[in-house]
């Protein structure tokens, strides 16, 4: 029965990602709250239930020709070798540390989400109106 | 295109760096860096910022994931489930974006956010 409460939680923080708005910053807390998970457990978790997802969203993104790809190895390549050193680092780290970064990481985002689409004015895209994802990101 | 190639490059190679921290670190969130980032940058696509965003956290967070599934930190028992409900509610997500006030949504869920970090902090 439990894996029915864990499929729950992954529904509700599928529909956030859907919808665009970091269904994974939800989703952890969730893991190590609710369930007491550890927070490396539910971190690993929140990257390996992106990666279906977004294997999907990609394919229709790319071939619809949403996809910018002029210099995205310039993009990709700095942003694996930065993950990569930041996992080993994270997998490495004592769980009580790695909880506390994330929370102070969680507030800065809530408060970039909550304020930062204000200041750009009409010029500025903003996101989740017409211009919506397929699949939205973590 | 307002900006040199050079700038460009530059512009590329941090944001991409700032990401991918965020990933490793924090195994996700890259997205909430990546997408404002890019849509800065790509001018008013917010569409293309948001697909090519997903299809640059897609490798980075396969790295991530295997990283973190080869220190033996990936539990198979509650970590499947979540995957298959998180798949499944992406889809519901996508479909229901146009349907709802998304304004409102946002806001409320940045409050859970803020809570939720509060609690994880202290």
């Amino acid at each position: 029965m439990k894996w029915f409460l864990f499929f729950l939680t992954g529904i509700a923080g599928g529909v956030l990602g859907g919808m665009g708005m970091g269904g994974g910053t939800l989703l952890i807390p969730a893991l190590t709250t609710f369930f007491g998970l550890p927070q490396k457990s539910a971190q690993a978790i929140n990257l390996a239930a992106f990666i279906p997802m977004s294997a999907i969203a990609s394919l229709i993104h790319f071939n619809k020709g949403r996809v910018e790809r002029d210099g995205l190895g310039f993009i990709i390549v700095p942003a694996a070798l930065a993950s990569a050193a930041t996992s080993f680092l994270a997998n490495a780290s004592g769980g009580d540390v790695l909880k506390k970064l994330f929370g102070a990481f969680l507030v800065l985002l809530a408060v970039f989400q909550a304020f930062g689409g204000k200041k750009g004015g009409t010029e500025k895209p903003r996101r989740l109106e017409k211009d919506v994802p397929l699949l939205g990101e973590k | 295109m307002k900006y040199s190639i050079r700038q460009r490059i530059i512009y590329y190679i941090f944001a991409g760096a700032v990401t991918g921290v965020c990933n490793g670190l924090f195994g996700g969130g890259g997205g909430m860096i990546l997408v404002p980032a890019l849509a800065f940058f790509l001018g008013a696509e917010t569409k293309k910022a948001h697909a090519t965003a997903i299809a640059v956290i897609l490798p980075v967070s396969v790295v991530s994931a295997a990283i973190y599934y080869s220190s033996g930190n990936f539990p198979s028992a509650e970590g499947l489930p979540v995957s298959f409900g998180v798949a499944v509610g992406g889809i519901i997500g996508a479909f229901a974006l146009g349907k709802i006030k998304a304004k409102g949504i946002s806001l409320l869920f940045s409050a859970l956010m803020f809570v939720a970090g509060v609690k994880m902090f202290l």
